[in-house]
């Protein structure tokens, strides 16, 4: 089976689809002469021409409105935001537009856009190349919210999502485009060489939207969590010795609950982890959800770790990140309690 | 055959491995352009938003109604100004080679905008720049220690370690906070002068943005209320021909001058070399008296070349041709503004390179200092609690929380 890094792996399902389907393009700010700046469009301009990988103006807001456009005259746009941070410009058109457009037209008008965008820090970014703002993405009614966290899934994901006909916002965890991360940024780069979910098929696949994955099956508590704390969550459960069962979310929109749930109520603990701010994050919504379903199944309360709630601060990179050792002190809090 | 519509992709003249062409560019004659009055109409001066105001000529000379007669020791404070930004550039522009800073942006072969136009400007005016005016702090004298300090996010960073390298603010030197996020700033200027024009003050708001980032929302929205309220701003347009990969010809630069979009909301607009240190300046001082005397706003496009790549991050030569900058038609700001002065018989090669040697000194050692005061890698640090500061005037409890987690994670 071919090896490829998640740029590669993201790359193959563009280049996939826009094979398959003649109305698939591609937009973006320098995603076509150049490639991308992360490179995850390298190559399709020249293998598809000007007229279906298009550089466009610095503009978010105009290139999700024409991808609007375009879905509605029979297109499939995947749009590139080039960093997360930069997609506030897009907000009234994904917000007011593009995610109620089917339900104000009765089913009439629709566009199936996707949007790409790297999230997430790590990278010496600062607090503008290092958010992770999904959480406002699930926040409102109409739009589908991925995040992939290995090479496998994030090619099958995304052809998923061009293919499918509602709106999509694509997250793409930055920091593991080339390896995963356990959250160690003084241990050498592992490479996704080195990875089960590094091998990918050449052809067409896809994994389903709206499925979350058991990527270790454990016993003693559930840890739900999704792009790159997937691996600082199995190095935290790993120092700990704990027989955690981790649960990656892969889609925030719609969310399987029922993985999730079917796994809590078997070990009666968990936790939650994300990247992103804690207050109102995704976790939130999680957490209510698992109190929901499975208060009578809980033995101690759930335990929720994520970004603080602070800008990512350049200088305290390290600090802000939750890092295994905030997990750890999650998992000690969770186990603790009688 | 019936005609049908097509989609139009901009097409730049020249990609790697290709010779330089720029014969796209439309230039007028140093001196050939006229200059009206502060007071004219926008409607009486379109042809300013059209041709190239230029001053400096292929001899050396200076000619025509913009000359702006500056005297030879002003002229050497503005060669001194963008040579010292040239060096610090470069020495900052290793030190991130050598990983001892995250990133930087270098703003070689477009220095004369910051420096002419700061000069040409007032000190109580406010600059409300991009990440490519570092010549404005040079002008207005902040020590480079300190500018230092921040791209090493060390014990001094005026920024408390929050902002990547070259996101500075300078409150009393009156230049705002540079954000990230491509042109919020030029609404902002706009409201700033709007303030002045409530408070009846005559201080000018002035603001600066990329080409690419013409394309934004909030250059429109700020060229809209400039307008509209007659603000008094100058909003500039550094066409530098590049977004990151993606030439000029992207942000609409090959219809129309992007000057041209002032007249376009009833504002003056005046394309002017950004390389010519003297058009520059004349230009400036045209607008600022403009703003200055309720005869209204004005957008200035200077064009100018990215000289070298984006930032840290980018590698131009997957773009466009590696020798582009020598073949750049309007050549460079700090050689042409040096030409003139020894044209005029006030510098020379020797002065030249003693100066290069002073300021290369005065750079290393600001440098040497700055680092005392540690690196992103080693020496001082600056306390991780300023993490939670600032971020409300009075720290919430939820933060206060999160700050005695830390500290109990780890330790101290
Ligand atoms: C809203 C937003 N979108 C995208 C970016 C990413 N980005 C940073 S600089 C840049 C190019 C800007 O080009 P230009 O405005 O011409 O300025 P220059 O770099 O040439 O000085 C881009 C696309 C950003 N910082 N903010
Ligand atoms: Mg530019």
């Amino acid at each position: 089976m071919p090896q490829m890094n998640m740029i590669q792996a993201l790359n193959s399902a563009m280049d996939i689809m826009l094979g398959r389907d003649p109305n698939v393009v591609v937009l973006g700010e320098d995603v076509g002469y150049f490639g991308g700046v992360f490179r995850v469009t390298d190559g399709l301009q020249r293998k598809y021409g000007e007229h279906r990988v298009l550089d466009t103006p610095i503009a978010e807001g105009a290139i999700v409105g024409a991808a609007i456009g375009m879905g509605v005259n029979g297109l499939r746009p995947v749009a590139e935001v080039q960093f997360a941070d930069y997609i506030y410009p897009a907000c009234d058109q994904i917000f007011s537009e593009l995610a109620r457009l089917r339900y104000r037209s009765a089913g009439e008008f629709w566009a199936p856009v996707t949007i790409r965008t790297p999230c997430g820090g790590g990278i010496r970014g600062g607090q503008t190349h290092s958010q992770s703002p999904e959480g406002i993405f699930t926040h409102v009614c109409g739009i589908k919210v991925v995040m992939p966290s290995n090479p496998y899934d994030a090619k099958g994901l995304l052809i998923a999502s061009i293919e499918d006909d509602d709106p999509v916002v694509f997250f793409e965890p930055k920091r593991i485009y080339n390896g995963p991360f356990d959250g160690d940024p003084n241990k050498p780069a592992v490479p996704w060489s080195t990875h089960p979910k590094g091998e990918v098929p050449d052809g067409y696949y896809t994994v389903p939207i709206g499925k979350a994955e058991v990527v270790r099956k454990g016993a003693q508590v559930t840890i739900v969590t999704y792009g790159t704390m997937v691996y600082v969550c199995e190095a935290a459960a790993r120092s700990l010795g704990l027989d955690a069962e981790i649960i990656d979310v892969r889609t925030m929109v719609p969310l399987d609950v029922d993985t999730i749930c079917t796994s809590v109520k078997k070990t009666g603990r968990c936790l939650i982890a994300h990247e992103a701010t804690r207050f109102s994050g995704f976790g939130a919504e999680l957490s209510a959800t698992i109190q929901e379903e499975c208060f009578w199944d809980l033995e101690a309360p759930i335990q929720r770790v994520a970004g603080w709630d602070t800008p990512y601060p350049h200088a305290f990179e390290w600090e802000y990140f939750p890092g295994p050792q905030r997990v750890a002190g999650g998992l000690k809090a969770v186990m603790e309690t009688p | 055959m019936p005609r049908r519509s097509r989609l139009h992709i901009p097409q730049h003249h020249s990609r790697p491995g290709e010779e330089p062409d720029f014969s796209y560019l439309e230039t007028s004659p140093a001196g050939a352009v006229g200059r009206p009055d502060v007071n004219a109409r926008v409607r009486d001066i379109g042809h300013l938003a059209v041709e190239l105001v230029r001053v400096l000529d292929d001899d050396h000379g200076a000619a025509g109604p913009w000359h702006p007669h500056l005297d030879p020791p002003e002229l050497q404070v503005g060669l001194r100004h963008m040579l010292l930004t040239r060096i610090f550039d470069d020495r900052m522009q290793r030190a991130q080679r050598t990983g001892k800073i995250s990133f930087y942006m270098r703003s070689f072969g477009e220095e004369a905008v910051s420096v002419a136009q700061c000069m040409a400007l007032r000190p109580r005016d406010m600059l409300f720049p991009s990440y490519r005016n570092q010549g404005l702090y040079v002008v207005r004298g902040k020590p480079l220690v300190e500018l230092m300090c921040q791209l090493l996010s060390n014990t001094r960073d005026m920024c408390k370690g929050r902002q990547l390298p070259v996101m500075y603010h300078w409150k009393d030197g009156r230049i705002f906070s540079i954000s990230g996020n491509l042109t919020t700033q030029f609404p902002q200027a706009v409201g700033w002068a709007m303030a002045a024009a409530i408070k009846g003050e005559d201080d000018i708001a002035v603001s600066w943005i990329g080409e690419g980032s013409s394309a934004e929302a909030d250059f429109h929205h700020a060229m809209l209320f400039a307008s509209v309220y007659q603000a008094p701003v100058i909003l500039n347009v550094v066409n530098n021909q590049w977004a990151i990969s993606t030439f000029q010809g992207f942000a609409g630069g090959e219809q129309r001058s992007f000057a041209a979009r002032g007249p376009g909301y009833g504002m003056a607009g005046v394309r002017v070399d950004g390389n010519d240190f003297l058009a520059v300046y004349a230009v400036t001082q045209w607008a600022a008296e403009r703003a200055r005397t309720g005869a209204g706003p004005t957008l200035i496009e200077h064009v100018t070349y990215r000289g070298a790549a984006h930032s840290t991050s980018d590698d131009p030569s997957r773009y466009r041709p590696k020798d582009d900058y020598e073949k750049w038609p309007l050549g460079d700001p700090v050689e042409r503004l040096k030409n003139h002065l020894i044209s005029l018989g006030e510098w020379s090669e020797e002065r030249h390179a003693a100066l290069v040697k002073e300021l290369e000194e005065h750079v290393l050692e600001s440098w040497k200092e700055a680092v005392q005061y540690g690196t992103l890698t080693d020496g001082p640090r600056l306390s991780r609690d300023l993490m939670w500061e600032d971020v409300f005037k009075e720290m919430p409890e939820h933060l206060r929380k999160q700050r005695e987690q830390l500290r109990a994670e780890q330790g101290g």
